[in-house]
């Protein structure tokens, strides 16, 4: 791998950035209103003493901590479309890129993606709602490393299908993290689910943060089984994705698709 | 030696790119079907035929963008299977029907490029490029912007970024005015017979064939029917001129 050529592809990222206002809002709009109907409710569960404690630590956590892994999927795939949208994407590969040097540089647009959306969802949550995220302390380094795995092995998993089957697909780049939240346990535990999804849940490695990070906010041990846990599936998922993702590139080749992506 | 062009020791005869018993299937369609050529250091080689004969999934195949269904390609010596990024460090492309990233400006355009190809001193070698394509003021214009002419031009500036020893050009002055075209095709005459840069060229201009053409490689159903000087495949067919001689071929519709 090439540093200059990941620089090269990363400054192009900025760039669009730099000009697009709507671009820009997008890390910024969602995360603010998020933040807001979910600010609220939780304001509302704690005056009306439903007997939750912690609430608004619960739900605001919850949300900050989901919106970076779905904002490091989006990261990937939408990064992805970019150079779909502007059929960019032959004068990519006809350069010395590497399909390797491509995906860092996908994951480099997600980290800041990540960065400036979760900060500012964090000073939000701090200014609004007194609310400090970062009360949840070290435990949030492992948590958050875990959720952008998950959110990377999505996104890796989604700009392969989309890349194969063509912007008939980019609906998945938006859809497929959604998928994953009702068994992620972001706002409830766990146990909360019906037997089958509890199961599933088990091997869905966001239920293992959000479980982790109530047991912290609770005042309870550092999850150490449940991060573990967590980790060891989402090395597997990361690689299942990256074998995925080289299976269908080389298919696309072979079906001579990669010059026609975003025709 | 010129460190950027170590084939500059390599014999001039010796093919920069060498082409053999290529062959692509796209399930039971046969797009080409076992094509040899050469392309040798300095020479413009056109690659003619009507649409759908097969050239584009020859210059994908060269470019490393399809998996060839059989058959090798050599470029600078290297097998393309295996060393695609040194081979694609040293050559460059360009399309009239390919777009570059819309949002950037021309500049940052050239700039994105200039990294990912390692130019040294790359706003200088931008401002060199505006100048040859004489669009020196439209260095902060978004690509959006541009006219299809502007276009094509920046297509061609990036082709160049890189000072490539191999260039393969796709139909590159489609979109151009008579007077940028003609000055298009000077530049790369020049930069073929000065530079010694190796030119695989694409048109369906047969004027513009005749004239640059070095020799000719014409496809007809994904098969080579015939090749050589653009005067021998003229008289080879007992035509007027190519322009003839592609429209007997292609309204033959056998090769």
């Amino acid at each position: 791998m090439k540093a200059h050529r990941i620089y090269a592809l990363f400054l192009r990222y900025l760039y669009l950035y730099k000009r697009s206002l709507p671009r820009f809002m997008e890390i910024l709009y969602w995360p603010l209103l998020d933040l807001l109907v979910w600010g609220f409710v939780s304001v509302y569960l704690a005056r009306s003493q439903k007997g939750i404690p912690n609430v608004v630590a619960f739900f605001l956590g919850a949300l900050i901590l989901w919106d970076i892994l779905f904002r490091s999927q989006l990261g990937i795939s939408v990064s992805f479309l970019e150079d779909v949208w502007a059929r960019n994407f032959l004068n990519l590969f006809v350069s010395p890129l590497t399909i390797a040097e491509y995906l860092t540089t996908l994951m480099l647009a997600s980290l800041v993606k990540i960065v400036l959306a979760a900060g500012f969802m964090a000073l939000l949550a701090w200014l609004l709602y007194a609310f400090d995220f970062f009360v949840i302390g070290v435990s949030l380094v492992p948590f958050i490393i875990n959720l952008v795995a998950l959110g990377w092995a999505i996104g890796f998993f989604t700009t392969a299908v989309i890349l194969r089957f063509g912007q008939q697909a980019e609906i998945l780049a938006w859809g497929v993290a959604v998928l994953f939240q009702p068994v992620s346990a972001v706002f409830y535990p766990v146990t909360v689910l019906p037997p089958v999804l509890q199961t599933v849940a088990k091997y869905v490695p966001a239920s293992h943060v959000f479980e982790g990070m109530r047991a912290v906010i609770s005042g309870g041990a550092f999850p150490v089984s449940e991060l573990l846990w967590a980790g060891g599936l989402n090395l597997l998922y990361l690689a299942a994705s990256l074998v995925f993702f080289a299976f269908l590139y080389r298919g696309v080749k072979k079906k001579g698709l990669l010059a026609r992506v975003g025709e | 030696m010129d460190e950027r062009r170590p084939f500059l020791s390599e014999p001039s005869s010796a093919p920069v790119v060498e082409v053999h018993g290529l062959v692509k299937d796209f399930g039971k369609f046969r797009a080409v079907d076992d094509v040899s050529f050469d392309v040798r250091r300095g020479e413009i080689l056109g690659l003619l035929g009507p649409n759908g004969a097969g050239k584009t999934t020859v210059i994908h195949m060269l470019l490393g963008l399809t998996t060839p269904t059989a058959g090798t390609i050599r470029i600078f010596g290297f097998d393309l299977a295996h060393h695609r990024e040194e081979i694609l460090e040293r050559t460059n492309f360009s399309s009239s029907y390919v777009s570059l990233p819309y949002s950037l400006t021309i500049r940052e355009c050239l700039l994105v490029f200039a990294g990912l190809y390692h130019v040294r001193r790359p706003k200088a070698r931008i401002k060199e490029l505006l100048e040859t394509f004489e669009m020196p003021e439209l260095g902060r214009k978004q690509v959006r912007h541009l006219s299809t002419g502007q276009m094509s031009r920046l297509n061609l500036a990036k082709a160049f970024i890189n000072d490539p020893e191999l260039l393969l050009l796709d139909e590159p002055t489609a979109s151009l005015d008579p007077d940028i075209a003609d000055k298009t095709r000077t530049l790369l005459v020049h930069v073929a017979r000065e530079r010694k840069v190796s030119i695989l060229y694409t048109s369906h201009n047969m004027l513009e064939m005749e004239q640059i053409s070095d020799r000719l490689v014409f496809l007809h159903k994904g098969k080579v029917i015939a090749t050589g000087k653009p005067a021998d495949v003229v008289s080879a067919f007992a035509g007027e001129n190519l322009e003839a001689v592609f429209l007997k071929i292609a309204r033959e519709k056998k090769p």
